[in-house]
């Protein structure tokens, strides 16, 4: 599983772009499902009949990255974020264009105490001129961090463990379900990073009896941290609630009650901030119970995010017990 | 003139009355039907009946402006904003409220009155309030009431070389474009929407949209241009005199790709000057419409305003004549191609 996760994490494909993992899902999935499809917006929505509840599992394909708002006549690029990108994480990291081309971060003399906001920052592409860089990018390109995935053992880090972590659970856990007893709905969605936007449309077509996000979600367990009662390496987390979901009871006591009677460790995540697709689904039309199953992460919306493989395996477990139990 | 009498029309958030029956007069009779919908959207249909796929062209007939909240004792209104205005802009400007265009200026305490500190801050909305040169209360409430909305009073004109200043020409330079459009005849069904509420939350087309259901949405606006000597060349978002400006990203909506090459081709094949929207501030309409439903292609074509949301904003003639002729030219590119994909 860690292959798929480097191959899905080495990906750049930040929201309202997501072709190119689109395009890697949907050839790792193919043969687990009986049906596969894309909405106008770009979700991915792969079908596995097993019963008459359907079930919406969500996770989400972009990341966040910055789109190129101007470039200058040296060849500077200055852009927007997509999603949310913290200005005091960039300087002196890299850039990956979907195209490929590499880009650092770099900044412009600050006075003293100076804020320091997206607009004081520019991407240098190593062009020399307007001309030069427009070869490469054009004010619209999209980017995203440029890092490697390594693998700590237990532990792995990547960019983009948010939401791709989740897109390797869900893929796992179509290729381990061995009796659906569920209409299950595995959509790969898209631009959750800007306002869990893909999950909407989705929701709506779909028409699910329940949703169930599969997202990353903080940590408490590092020196100093905000406290939260979320560890890393103590198992899949079930969202209780974030700023978008208050988790439906049916929906809390469903994931409970699986990971008891299938001994899969699991703690509870109160997130005081955050949303996730679940959001966006539970509010559509009449309503649909729905909750998350969150892999706690540390670092979140950087570079360098950390999950444990103890959690993972225990959210796929977790996911392949709601496809193989029958829902009303 | 089509601008200028769009611009001096008063359509404030949710009390667009004036803007939507003086369009309805205009296009009753060029198109195979038309309503207006809960919300107060006027909605205008050409070619139901034709094959080919749906398209909703949309421009919002609301400008901001503000309303009356409260009267005091002594006859003065307190007001709050309608949409996103600059306090500092406020200070002594002309405004008419209500259907009955009843005259009153924006005041504050004047410069005499000031102590050192007040003259250096800017004036908040707070401290100031509207006066209809009523003598007390009683009198004032006879010519307003709470909840009536207050717009600039503003006469536009053609100015300089081909510059055009008046108000609330986001977004009468829309409408002024979906008019334009309306003249001409196009292969498959066309939705007009003329839509409400824009300024308070995208409100109009949200439901616009819902009700349509299209298969491809192009929204027109005014949005800001900050070509002037205080913003660096990477903050000015639009420029005068450049063409229509592409939406790429908003905080609204990441436009699809596919319709974004083919706006850029068809103004290239065309030879029609555009400008990229060199920002990923703001939001229009598309933002409410690519969410409808199963999800809807949506993009936005603007006209650059300079000092956009105050009581008088500037913009090019030659873009707004731009963006129609981009806008007939995408149209017919759908004629020939279909949609983008």
């Amino acid at each position: 599983m860690k292959e798929l996760i480097r191959k899905l994490t080495s990906i750049s494909s930040p929201s309202g772009r997501e072709e190119q993992v689109r395009a890697v899902i949907k050839e790792e999935i193919a043969s687990s499902v009986d049906e596969i499809y894309e909405d106008k917006l770009g979700n991915l929505i792969a079908v596995k009949h097993g019963g008459k509840t359907k079930v919406l599992l969500a996770a989400h394909m972009d990341e966040i990255g910055i789109i190129v708002t101007d470039i200058d006549e040296q060849g500077f690029l200055r852009f927007g974020n997509v999603g949310g990108i913290n200005p005091q994480r960039l300087v002196g990291q890299r850039a990956r264009f979907t195209n490929g081309t590499i880009g650092v971060f770099g900044v412009e003399k600050l006075e003293e105490n100076e804020k320091l906001t997206l607009s004081k920052l520019y991407l240098d592409i190593g062009a020399r001129s307007a001309e030069e860089a427009r070869q490469k990018v054009m004010v619209g390109s999209v980017a995203t961090y440029y890092h490697e995935f390594c693998d700590l053992g237990d532990r792995i880090v990547a960019k983009a463990l948010d939401d791709r972590i989740g897109c390797a659970i869900l893929i796992e856990a179509l290729k381990r379900v061995t009796k659906p007893q569920n209409d299950l709905y595995c959509t790969f969605t898209v631009q959750e990073e800007v306002g869990l936007r893909g999950a909407r449309t989705a929701a709506f077509g779909i028409e699910p009896d329940y949703g169930i996000a599969i997202d990353v979600t903080g940590t408490g367990d590092t020196p100093e941290a905000e406290r939260l009662a979320i560890k890393l390496g103590h198992g899949a987390a079930i969202k209780v609630k974030d700023n978008s979901l208050i988790t439906h009871p049916k929906v809390k006591d469903l994931l409970t009650g699986l990971a008891v009677k299938n001994k899969i460790p699991y703690q509870f995540e109160v997130l005081p901030f955050g949303g996730t697709d679940s959001g966006a689904i539970h509010l559509t039309k009449e309503g649909v119970p729905s909750g998350v199953i969150s892999i706690p992460c540390r670092y979140l919306h950087t570079p360098s995010e950390m999950v444990d493989m103890n959690d993972v395996e225990a959210a796929v477990r977790l996911a392949v017990a709601v496809m193989e139990t029958k829902l009303d | 003139m089509l601008l200028k009498e769009l611009s001096e029309l008063n359509g404030v958030s949710s009390r667009e009355e004036a803007v939507r029956s003086y369009l309805r007069g205009r296009i009753q009779d060029k198109v195979e039907s038309i309503y207006t919908d809960h919300l107060g959207n006027l909605l205008a249909v050409q070619g139901s009946k034709k094959p080919g796929p749906k398209i909703m062209l949309s421009a919002h007939m609301d400008e901001v402006g503000l309303m009356v909240v409260g009267i005091d004792s002594s006859g003065l209104l307190k007001i709050k904003p309608l949409g996103g205005i600059d306090e500092r802009v406020l200070l002594a400007k002309r405004v008419v409220i209500g259907e009955q265009r009843i005259p009153g200026v924006i005041g504050a305490k004047p410069i005499h009155l000031q102590e050192k500190e007040e003259r250096e801050k800017p004036v908040k909305l707070s401290a100031l309030f509207v006066d209809i040169g009523a003598r007390d209360q009683k009198e004032a409430e006879e010519m307003v009431q709470i909840g009536d909305v207050a717009a600039f009073d503003v006469k536009a004109e053609e100015f300089g070389d081909r510059l055009f200043k008046g108000k609330a020409l986001d977004n009468r330079v829309g409408c002024a474009i979906l008019l334009h459009l309306l003249e001409k005849e196009y292969a498959f069904p066309l939705y007009y929407a003329f839509t409400v509420q824009e300024e308070v939350g995208l409100r109009g087309a949200t439901v616009a949209a819902y009700g349509i259901n299209p298969d491809l949405a192009l929204v027109f606006e005014g949005t800001s241009a900050g070509d002037l000597p205080t913003a660096k060349k990477h903050q000015q978002s639009t420029r005068l005199g450049r063409g229509p400006a592409i939406t790429f990203m908003d905080r609204t909506v990441i436009v699809n790709q596919a319709l974004l090459d083919r706006l850029v081709e068809t103004a290239n094949e065309a030879q029609i000057p555009f400008q990229w929207r060199e920002a990923t501030t703001g939001g229009t309409e598309a933002g409410a419409i690519n969410l409808t439903r199963t999800g809807i292609i949506a993009g936005t074509l603007s006209v650059p305003c300079r000092y956009i949301h105050s009581p008088v904003s500037v913009l090019s003639l030659d873009d707004f004549e731009n963006t129609v002729k981009l806008a007939d030219a995408f149209l017919k590119s759908i004629e020939r191609k279909g949609l983008p994909a």
